[in-house]
């Protein structure tokens, strides 16, 4: 019972807070109280202190440093580009010095090559011209011989030929006959 | 300071102004919500410097903490006054952090919340008030009187027009005090009403625990959301101050 007893003025004097703050009347619209204005006061020449230090000396000392940083941002950012540059313009030399050489290694290499093969022409050419004249001259010797070898033919035919028909026949054959028989004969193997 | 007056909650007594400082504070009408104003500048200012001595080129902790501050200010303005922004900076940043610290810290416990009292907050706004006037007639001269009356409007409707549009510029400095003054008060009452449930309902016991739990739990929840409504106006009434110079400066 004695809990309930003072928890139920307790809820009741909840509702009427409102209403009661406004009619007991509260501490900040007391202004019969000299303390209620006299914080004002003082709390201006605080505000003026706060605001005096603030603005000439706190303050500026943030703003001085974030402005060194932004400026060394700026600086380092300026130098990275400058070098960015000259790095960009070193590249772009190297590249033309680079197709440069290539260019020349190129029509070098082009030269000695026309040369090589304008030397290999010329050689194989005399050496082609050496071997045809070796070959005609062969050849020519080669059918000289051959013509030797065929008349010779004709005369070891015709003597074997009398040689054989004397010795069957008994008799020595006409020549002129014979001739004309071993002519055919050759004739017909064709080394006429 | 609950539970004072046998069962009645007394949440309006933490918004009692006292002399601090003992006899030299009573001599001179300095009280707690003086001392936390003192606190509260202290603690920006110690920021910015101390949080600053390094001068470092990539920042510590608190260094970055400070810069964060700074360039979050700076860019309010920036963002919002436009072309001339960088003038208002430091009372921007002192009206920002100064409100911010002082409702941060009222959060504490036995800390005396210096926004919860009208006559600060109407002071602050009226400050206000007065700069963004006073900057008006100097960028403007007379020609500041043309905001009053908005191009395109028909001379009939001139006179209506004119009245509301003083009213809407004299409020400011109601709704921009009020706002705080309520938001922050209404929180602390809040606070000071969960908490005071919990002890009147722990001291009850036996079923009435249950209740207090939940209303812990609840006082926990309301923290958070407290800490929310202390940086939010904080920054609401430091961007209205920035949107009213806005206008001062280029007239709308």
């Amino acid at each position: 019972m004695k809990p309930l007893r003072r928890v139920v003025p307790f809820a009741a004097s909840l509702l009427m807070l409102p209403v009661a703050a406004m009619a007991a009347g509260m501490p900040q619209m007391d202004f019969k109280n000299p303390l209620t204005t006299s914080q004002v006061v003082w709390g201006a020449i605080i505000f003026a202190v706060l605001y005096i230090v603030a603005s000439k000396f706190a303050l500026p000392k943030v703003g001085a440093v974030l402005e060194e940083r932004a400026a060394h941002i700026a600086n380092d950012l300026e130098a990275a580009q400058a070098s960015k540059l000259k790095a960009d313009a070193g590249m772009a030399e190297a590249t033309a010095a680079i197709a440069k050489a290539r260019a020349e290694a190129q029509s070098a290499i082009n030269a000695a090559l026309d040369a090589a093969k304008g030397a290999a022409a010329e050689q194989s050419a005399a050496l082609n011209a050496r071997l045809e004249k070796q070959l005609s001259d062969a050849e020519t010797q080669i059918a000289r011989a051959r013509t030797q070898a065929m008349s010779a033919l004709r005369e070891v035919a015709t003597e074997t030929a009398a040689t054989v028909v004397a010795r069957l026949t008994g008799q020595v054959p006409d020549p002129q006959r014979l001739s004309g028989a071993i002519g055919a004969a050759l004739a017909a193997r064709g080394v006429g | 300071m609950a539970a004072e007056g046998h069962s009645s909650i007394d949440a309006l007594g933490q918004f009692t102004l006292e002399p601090a400082l003992g006899a030299i504070g009573r001599s001179v009408n300095f009280t707690q919500a003086n001392t936390m104003m003192v606190v509260a500048s202290g603690l920006v200012l110690a920021l910015l410097v101390v949080g600053m001595r390094p001068r470092a080129m990539v920042p510590g902790r608190l260094q970055a903490a400070a810069e964060l501050a700074y360039e979050f200010v700076l860019g309010m303005c920036n963002d919002q006054i436009g072309h001339g922004g960088k003038k208002f900076f430091p009372v921007v940043f002192c009206l920002f952090f100064f409100i911010l610290f002082g409702n941060v810290l009222g959060l504490f416990p036995y800390f005396f919340t210096f926004t919860s009292h009208i006559a600060v907050t109407l002071a602050m706004s009226t400050f206000v008030f007065c700069l963004v006037t006073f900057v008006a007639l100097k960028e403007h001269g007379l020609h500041f009187f043309s905001y009053f009356l908005p191009k395109g409007i028909p001379m009939a409707m001139a006179p209506l027009v004119i009245l509301i549009e003083i009213i809407s510029y004299l409020s400011r400095i109601i709704s921009l005090s009020v706002r705080l003054f309520a938001n922050m008060m209404a929180g602390h009452i809040i606070l000071d009403v969960f908490a005071s449930f919990v002890v009147m309902l722990g001291l009850a016991g036996g079923i009435f625990l249950i209740p207090a739990g939940l209303s812990l739990v609840t006082n926990v929840a309301l923290f958070g959301l407290e800490l929310l409504v202390a940086t939010l106006q904080a920054y609401v009434f430091a961007i209205l101050t920035c949107i009213y110079l806005h206008d001062a400066v280029h007239l709308h």
